[in-house]
């Protein structure tokens, strides 16, 4: 430790700078460097070996001519859409019901968590069995007796989307009830009973006092929701390939297949940018208008 | 640079660690060939490179080519590469080839008469790039197979097709009797390989080279391959009910008579095999579909990154020779349902199927294939364009054939 007699503000805590050092240059290289490689290289005509040979927004036009791009980024609208709004009321609902102080409470906690404890990759081959018309639950229920019974999402372009978005909440949802319940027990107890002592109905206490109040609980979920969202890749190869045809390609897919399958480097880069450039559209707003604005006001 | 810097320091801790008299040396080889007819054949290969002293470590990447390709290239060009790996030749090394990742062969070529055995010629024309040589050719593998179940005909009360038109025509009563007629996986490569087949087909092997050797798009656009096209729809319309993945579940279909027919290249031969199925009695093939003979030369090539281990290097050699012994090619190819690259091996015990294909080769009726025409980056845009039209029903032929068209005039 330094013992100088005048204080240096970078000597300051100098154990916790020098351990942050290995983190620093992560993020600078890793991060930074590592996404301002594959930008300037999106500019480029590369194909299987990155190559500074420059064509101009060459890969950008042709990217937005391919219908396979337009499609993933259809799906990933309606996937954000769904996985976002279906996570956040099912996981919030469970909470609460957890909340009231049930019997079997840690029992039921797990079984709604235990999902989450399986990667994307056995989510999507359980739920491509339990969704295939021949095995699963079509199957089931036409055994049943019920024998023009038909749900095959898996192998119907228009819905496909819907069935990998399933798979997902029944693996996600468990995490956010989890981070939910959390922020319920947050709550003093004290509202709660103030609350009852204006008469204030429970569903209206959740709706206008609990929920404000858990603010930051629903910023951490809703970053990590959306963080899933833009990334999802796993899952889809593990249930559909993207298939049937093209009706369940995701950004991250296209990226993946153009980079190394079709050996396309350039083209991978552009469609990665841009899966950046809209992360960035919607963090940035929100980041300035969440940090921003305290920091000024 | 960055790239030759890694591969450096990596060979040299590779170097450390087999340092010292190693008799046996290992020699990682990767390749997709997992399923169980290739599997097998795979097995001969490793079995002929450990009777020469060295030893085989197999290094299988499931999912097939479009899954292990880009494992194995990025080991290529991250500085991790394996002792050998399979590609199929044509274009898909050309790039690690030219950035000097891959090793030239031509020294052992030149000892060995490569040039004199191997056949046909455009084989070994695959493996050359500036004048040398950077690949050893396996085998001939054509896509230009359909694969017919007797046993669906049978159950259906049809008599077997005997070309692609009847086969057509005989599609209602397969679908009467509870029979999907075409059985086409899901992989996008399978759809894509279907188009093609039709392509050679149909339309004949002018037409397929003006597509896809000559890239004329305008050719691609008009009336000669909106024919093809409209198999292609007929195709679509007898596929619509397969539900499965993967080729060899589609297969499988075939052999255990819930489909009609596959139209897959012959590696499908070596499922029928492991299931114990005699050709003509139990399944029955045509090349070309019965209606253009022809034999597409495309097929698996094993090629071998630049190493820095001598030990290694020489045992690169040792393989690269053992791979067109002539033994080998015949224990290896009777398994795979492939076709030996050398004309001058003993093939009496191939069955039928190999047979007929022997005989096209040997009338010289081949077409290179679209490995060899086409840059992996056009190959997989045909890929999601035809997976996308045998999936939706409601695609235009018109709408297909334009985009196929758009393909082409950019292709490369």
């Amino acid at each position: 430790m330094s013992n100088s007699e005048r204080p240096n503000q970078l000597l300051r805590n100098l154990n916790a700078k020098v351990a942050s050092i290995p983190m620093i240059l992560t993020a600078l290289v890793v991060f930074v460097g590592g996404t301002a490689w594959t930008v300037l290289y999106s500019f480029t005509n590369s194909k299987l070996l990155p190559r500074l040979n420059f064509v101009g927004l060459d890969q950008y036009y042709r990217l937005w001519a391919t219908p396979r791009w337009l499609v993933s980024i259809e799906n990933l609208l309606i996937y954000g859409v769904i996985s976002l709004v279906f996570s956040l009321v099912i996981g919030f609902i469970l909470a609460a019901l957890l909340d009231q102080k049930i019997r079997f409470e840690d029992t039921f906690r797990t079984i709604f968590l235990y999902p989450f404890a399986l990667s994307f990759i056995v989510t999507g081959l359980v739920w491509q069995w339990l969704l295939n018309p021949d095995f699963g639950v079509q199957r089931v229920v036409r055994d049943l007796g019920w024998t023009s019974f038909s749900f095959d999402p898996l192998y119907n372009s228009s819905i496909v989307i819907y069935g990998i978005s399933i798979a997902a909440l029944w693996q996600g949802t468990g995490l956010i009830m989890c981070l939910m319940l959390a922020g319920l027990r947050g709550i003093d107890e004290d509202i709660w009973k103030a609350a009852r002592v204006d008469g204030i109905p429970m569903w209206k206490t959740y709706l206008f006092i609990v929920i404000p109040m858990m603010r930051p609980v629903f910023i951490t979920t809703l970053v990590i929701i959306a963080a899933g969202i833009v990334k999802v890749y796993d899952l889809v190869v593990a249930q559909t390939s993207g298939g049937p045809g093209i009706a369940s390609e995701v950004p991250a897919k296209y990226v993946y297949d153009y980079m190394f399958f079709a050996q396309n480097l350039g083209q991978g880069f552009a469609a990665s940018t841009m899966m950046l450039l809209s992360v960035v559209i919607v963090i940035v707003p929100w980041a300035y208008l969440e940090f921003g604005g305290k920091k000024h006001g | 640079m960055r790239y030759k810097f890694l591969t450096a320091a990596f060979a040299a801790t590779v170097a450390l660690n087999f340092a010292g008299p190693a008799a046996a040396t290992d020699l990682e080889v990767t390749h997709w060939w997992t399923s169980g007819g290739e599997a097998a054949a795979v097995a001969e290969l490793a079995k002929a490179f450990d009777a020469t002293g060295n030893h085989w470590v197999d290094g299988a990447i499931a999912g097939s080519g479009g899954t292990a390709r880009p494992i194995m290239i990025s080991r290529i060009t991250g500085g991790d590469p394996m002792g050998a790996t399979q590609f199929n030749h044509g274009r898909q090394a050309e790039e690690l080839v030219q950035a000097g990742l891959m090793r030239d062969l031509t020294d052992i070529a030149t000892k060995d008469k490569w040039t004199e055995i191997v056949r046909p010629k455009s084989l070994l024309d695959s493996c050359t790039i500036g004048g040398k040589i950077y690949c050893v050719p396996v085998n001939i593998h054509s896509w230009q197979w359909l694969w017919l179940s007797n046993e669906a005909f049978q159950k259906a009360g049809v008599p077997l097709p005997k070309d692609w038109n009847e086969f057509v025509a005989a599609a209602p009563a397969l679908e009467k009797a509870g029979i999907i007629p075409l059985a086409v996986g899901g992989q996008p490569w399978q759809a894509s390989g279907a188009f093609d087949v039709l392509l050679a087909a149909v339309g004949g092997t002018d037409a397929f080279l003006k597509v896809y050797q000559q890239k004329d798009a305008k050719f691609a656009a008009g009336p000669e391959i909106a024919k093809v096209f409209k198999a292609a729809d007929d195709a679509r319309k007898m596929a619509k009910n397969t539900n499965v993945q993967d080729w060899n579940q589609a297969t499988n279909l075939v052999i255990t008579g819930k489909a009609g027919g596959q139209i897959m290249g012959d590696w499908a031969q070596g499922e029928f095999q492991v299931a114990g199925k005699t050709a003509g009695k139990d399944y029955t093939c045509l090349p070309g579909l019965g209606l253009n003979e022809v034999i597409a030369t495309g097929g698996d090539a094993f090629y071998f990154p630049l190493l820095k281990d001598e030990a290694k290097s020489k045992a690169q050699e040792v393989l690269a020779e053992t791979l067109l012994d002539p033994k080998t090619q015949v224990a290896f190819n009777l398994k795979k349902g492939s076709l030996p690259v050398r004309g001058d091996v003993d093939l009496n015990t191939a069955n039928d199927c190999m047979k007929k294909g022997l005989a096209i080769l040997a009338k010289g009726a081949v077409i290179p294939w679209t490995d060899q025409l086409l840059s992996q980056d056009s190959q997989k845009q045909k890929e999601d364009l035809f997976s996308e039209f045998f999936a939706k029903p409601d695609m235009t032929l018109e709408e297909a054939q334009k985009r196929f068209a758009d393909i082409i005039a950019s292709a490369d």
